[in-house]
């Protein structure tokens, strides 16, 4: 086993696999307290747009897809509290509009983009120490944010009306969590890519609602279940001809699905 | 007794229409207020506004001697109970937990709430659900539920409470528990509270004061004079028969 650490970008995949592990259930556990799965998958489709206006400027596609999910998050937190258009509405237009300016764009590349379907797909194992930095920074500030407002936000997700008579800055918060949703897909589309980044932070706090009644149990299976998946899937994908990011992904929908099933028998028999 | 909440032809707008017009109407302390009206009368932006949560177009609101936008400072004094749909019934918290969110507060931003399971312990012992609080708050009934967000609304020590349909989704007897609950409170602790309800036949017998809306102020005093007047009928837009007997009245038809 201790072979699969001997060589450098298997060191730096699981440093990012720990990183993104760590990031995307933390952030999972307020999705789906929040309802916001399909803001979730909204922005990470959108980011499409902002990779491929990256790969067309010469700029680099992580950075401009990152702009792009946390401006289409914030746009929509933004725009449906406006009051005019309902939030899944807004997500759904941002969703096809960012894909197809992703789709217009690329369609006019000439030669070949390998880091384009690294994007699109994940590649893990081409991770760059600069990523890995990249990734930290973003985990240490949006740690920062979500302890030093747990409270507040905990209390938006179960009860909005309140915590505005309350008096809590429940606008710029909001803002401040879907910027925090548009950064962990920015730095989640390296491991497992655009089209699959969406269940990175969906299923794991899905898996722990179910099994949890009440919030610290929820936020720890959370983190288990995230790690389990991303640590997981990188060791499967070392020993079996599967793309690190469809194993991560596979693992986690595995996890859920056992859940599920584990809590109607338990229901059902005892 | 002291004047906790008054409007003078007060005038809301939201998204260019009129919801509520030319109300008027003052509460004291140790009242129960009843709020009565159908679906869509302005009952709630009422409320939302003695929170100073919506903007008021035209007269005055004073809710704790704050007034216009000053009422924001008001809110410390308030606690409310927004109606049951603002909150996931199978949300992971305890009993205890839901009651410190009402805790929180600009103040306690970046900060611990100090004495906080005391003030929660308090607030569960004044609803009778002292023994509730490690209990998970998605495994309650209703009535217990609505129990529990009351003490939320209480764990601030308000002189004011609003309630937004509280009884919505209770069985009978869970709506003469909580409606008796409420009497004990304001006796007890001299709580000026603002029930708004569309059923009128729960919320009549022991409100102390009725006001009926329907956009406009339709009228407004004791309970037994309201549910008399040709006004109710006319901001209910039908006909009511009342059945009363010594106790108040028992059964509406409409």
């Amino acid at each position: 086993m201790s072979e699969i650490f001997a060589y450098g970008f298997m060191q730096r995949a699981f440093l990012a696999a720990l990183l993104v592990g760590v990031l995307c259930p933390t952030i999972s556990f307020f999705v789906v307290l929040k309802r916001l799965s399909f803001l979730g998958a909204g922005i990470s489709h959108t980011a499409l747009g902002g990779i491929a206006i990256g790969l067309a400027a010469g700029l680099d596609p992580v950075f401009t897809g990152g702009i792009f999910a946390v401006g289409t998050a914030m746009s929509t937190g933004h725009i449906s509290r406006l009051g005019k258009i309902s939030e899944d509405t807004v997500i759904g237009i941002f969703y096809a509009s960012g894909m197809a300016l992703g789709i217009a764009l690329i369609s006019t590349f000439k030669g070949y983009y390998p880091e384009l379907f690294s994007l699109l797909f994940g590649n893990i194992l081409a991770v760059s120490r600069g990523d890995l930095q990249v990734m930290a920074a973003a985990l240490v500030a949006i740690m920062i944010f979500v302890v030093l407002f747990f409270k507040e936000l905990l209390a938006i997700c179960f009860d909005e009306e309140m915590a505005v008579a309350g008096g809590l800055p429940v606008g710029p918060l909001y803002m401040g969590l879907l910027a925090a949703i548009g950064l962990t897909v920015m730095v989640s589309i390296q491991l497992v890519g655009v089209v699959l980044v969406a269940a990175l932070i969906v299923i794991p706090g899905a898996t722990a609602y179910r099994l949890s009644s009440n919030y610290r149990s929820m936020l720890a299976y959370s983190l288990v279940f995230g790690l389990a998946g991303s640590l997981g899937g990188l060791f499967i994908s070392y020993y079996y001809p599967v793309p690190p990011g469809a194993a991560i992904v596979l693992i986690l929908a595995a996890l859920f699905a056992l859940t599920v099933a584990g809590k109607y028998i338990m229901e059902k028999h005892f | 007794m002291q004047e906790v909440i008054k409007a003078d032809n007060l005038t809301v707008m939201l998204g260019g229409k009129t919801v509520l017009e030319d109300i008027s109407f003052s509460a004291l302390q140790g009242e129960l207020t009843g709020v009565i009206g159908p679906n869509g009368a302005g009952k709630t932006t009422l409320l939302r506004a003695a929170l100073g949560l919506v903007p008021i177009q035209k007269g005055l609101l004073t809710v704790f001697g704050s007034r216009g936008l000053n009422l924001k400072e008001a809110r410390p004094g308030i606690g409310y109970m927004p109606q049951r749909q603002s909150f996931e019934r199978r949300f992971p918290l305890s009993a205890a937990d839901v009651v410190a969110t009402g805790l929180l507060s600009p103040r306690t931003l970046l900060r611990r709430v100090p004495e906080k399971g005391r003030k929660v312990e308090k607030a569960l012992h004044s609803v009778g659900m002292e023994g509730f609080s490690h209990r998970s708050f998605q495994s309650l009934s209703g009535g217990e539920q609505q129990r529990i967000l009351l003490a939320r609304a209480l764990a601030r020590r308000p002189g004011l409470l609003l309630l937004d349909e509280p009884n919505t989704g209770l069985d009978f007897p869970a709506q003469q528990s909580f409606v008796k609950l409420l009497q004990e409170l304001k006796e007890k602790e001299r709580l000026s509270i603002i029930l708004v309800s569309h059923d009128l036949v729960s919320i009549a017998p022991s409100a102390d004061k009725l006001l009926c809306i329907n956009r406009t102020m339709h009228i407004h005093g004791h309970p037994a004079e309201v549910l008399r007047s040709p006004h109710l009928d006319e901001a209910y837009r039908c006909q009511f028969d009342f059945l009363s007997t010594g106790s108040g009245i028992e059964r509406c038809r409409h």
